[in-house]
């Protein structure tokens, strides 16, 4: 009983840095943005309860909102099966022994490593837009000669879709592992039983990688749906809001215009739709994730 | 035999050509931005499709270094540095202590709480940019590296999980000969586990300084003095598209910026493999 007592006291004192500072500094500040999303609020003056006019705004008056919806939609429904198919394609490339490997992936790599920094975001700028690199290459290979894929509404998403496939790094290196883990004799087995190596891919890869590929996919999708900085610095939402990002527009929203009770509504219901989306693919994941111990049991 | 041969070095063969053009093609927009760092301010658009200079311009880097506003980058990369040092050992060091806390010691509300941290990895920050941003101005702390650093002091939710996944790797008969020895927890905590989770120690500070030193939104909403940027607000405002001059300089400032985080990468490579693939943490 006393020992009993004695670890309880001991792990919470260990536990006592996290725990303050997620009461503080997170659970304290989720209610009181809840309560913030019910309230017209300025950030300056104190916050008045006006019930769920934010919501309904948002989702009855304010276009530019749906608008934000259908960009982020398009780009993280785009981006994310492109960026883990690329990230899987790559990886398979790399499972197998060859030599200069350990350099192709570092460089495979190093563009994650810098890809949400303010530095890239600039680069990328001025490539694709007004006399960049990549007007350069049209015209060199003579297609136009003064197209800025940044200033046209209908091509500047996807320059930054481009840029989120630019940065398959972490599932590709995620996927690395999970295809060393497959033990070889499966394959062994398989080429004895006269497998072609189409049909190993398909028959034994694929199925024993879905996990690993449910885990990607929850992780992208939740990072996805909260690009900042590339949106912010690269296009500021624009031409035309073509490619004004959710959190982008939630970020004017909060601190640019003022109106932080609607953006904290904003943010709520992003909150709601991750955890309803991430809810979806847990509970479909069982037909299509392969789950090794149902074959066994 | 020899057709088998021949065939497999022309397999190779193809293997290398791809992989060697997609490492091209990938690393082509940071090597962009590393060449036009040294390109005079003229050439940059009009060369834009050229990789190397025409003629080496070094110049950029001075006139880049002295900022704006009277204010220059050896101030913005210190105060980088402050902030991403700062955040940096105390996330690293706490999460160890609570990782321990967690691992080891059966208490009440373990599993629930530790259900609370993973949570946290899914909450959208929007959620908590507003109430935390009046908390702080409450406390005084705008225009502070405070609110940069101190939330840190409770540790960072991937880091304790993957300290607590290393933990778990070490046999708890090494924690009792500890305790046989005359070891309380804090002994045991200082004396054995510490010295034996330095690598995911290292993985955390790796990607702790990655995320703070590319950090943008943060210091934008708390650092509204010139004198307080960090390198990251700092090139967002001198790259500003409507107020841009100096070109060369700006990308020698973006390339600068961009060193650091290179050179950690280059030299421990291992590290971030290992976390990423252990954890799935996002680099």
């Amino acid at each position: 009983m006393r020992t009993k007592l004695k670890d309880n006291l001991s792990g919470y004192f260990f536990i006592a840095p996290w725990l303050i500072c997620f009461l503080v500094f997170t659970l304290f500040p989720v209610g009181m943005s809840l309560y913030y999303s019910f309230t017209n609020f300025n950030l300056l003056s104190a916050p008045d309860f006006i019930g769920l006019e934010n919501y309904r705004y948002l989702l009855f008056e304010d276009r530019k909102f749906w608008q934000s919806v259908k960009v982020t939609l398009l780009y993280a429904f785009v981006s994310i099966p492109l960026r883990l198919i690329f990230a899987f394609f790559v990886a398979n490339l790399l499972a197998k022994k060859h030599r200069g490997q350990g350099i192709y992936r570092t460089l495979f790599y190093l563009p994650s490593i810098v890809g949400e920094s303010v530095a890239v975001a600039i680069v990328w700028r001025t490539i694709f837009g007004k006399n960049g690199a990549f007007e350069a290459l049209l015209g060199a290979i003579g297609i136009t000669t003064e197209y800025s894929v940044l200033g046209d509404p209908s091509t500047a998403i996807w320059s930054l879709i481009l840029m989120s496939i630019w940065q398959f790094g972490s599932p590709m290196l995620i996927f690395l592992a999970g295809l060393k883990d497959i033990p070889d004799v499966y394959y062994e087995a398989a080429s004895i039983d006269g497998a072609s190596s189409f049909q190993k891919f398909w028959r034994i890869t694929v199925p024993l990688i879905t996990p690993i590929f449910l885990f990607n996919l929850v992780m992208q999708m939740i990072t996805g749906f909260m690009v900042f900085t590339q949106g912010y610095i690269i296009t500021e939402g624009g031409p035309l809001n073509s490619t004004l990002f959710y959190v982008v527009y939630l970020y004017q929203t909060t601190f640019e215009n003022f109106e932080s009770g609607r953006g904290s509504a904003m943010a709520w219901l992003l909150l709601v739709f991750i955890g309803i989306l991430t809810a979806i693919l847990f509970s479909t994941s069982k037909y299509w994730v392969f789950e090794e111990n149902e074959k066994e049991g | 035999m020899n057709g088998i041969k021949k065939n497999k070095r022309l397999r190779s063969c193809l293997y290398h050509i791809f992989c060697a053009a997609l490492a091209l093609v990938m690393i082509y927009p940071i090597l962009w931005l590393a060449f036009s760092a040294f390109k005079e301010k003229t050439d940059i658009f009009q060369e834009a499709g050229k990789l190397l200079p025409s003629t080496w311009f070094f110049e950029n880097f001075a006139n880049g270094w002295k900022g704006f506003g009277g204010v220059g980058f050896d101030t913005f990369f210190t105060n980088s540095f402050i902030v991403t040092i700062g955040a940096t050992v105390l996330s690293v060091f706490s999460s160890v202590f609570v990782a321990y806390g967690f691992a080891r010691i059966r208490f009440k509300g373990r599993s629930f709480l530790f259900a609370c941290m993973m949570m946290t990895l899914m909450l959208p920050v929007q959620v908590l940019m507003v109430p935390q941003y009046m908390l702080f101005s409450k406390f005084g702390w705008i225009n502070t590296f405070l609110p940069l650093i101190v939330p840190y002091l409770g540790g960072y939710a991937f880091f304790i999980f993957l300290c607590v996944q290393f933990i778990k790797g070490i046999p708890r008969d090494l924690d009792e000969a500890a305790r046989i020895d005359g070891c309380g927890r804090i002994g045991t905590f200082f004396y054995l586990i510490l010295p034996l989770t330095k690598s995911a120690m290292v993985t955390s500070a790796i990607f702790s300084f990655y995320w703070r030193w590319s950090d943008f939104i943060g210091p934008m909403l708390y650092l509204k003095k010139p004198k307080l940027y960090t390198v990251s607000v700092a090139l967002k405002l001198f790259a500003d598209p409507n107020s841009v001059t100096d070109w060369g300089a700006m990308f020698a400032m973006s390339f600068l910026s961009l060193i650091p985080v290179i050179l950690i990468f280059l030299f421990l490579q291992k590290y971030i493999v290992e976390g990423i693939s252990t954890t799935g943490l996002k680099g």
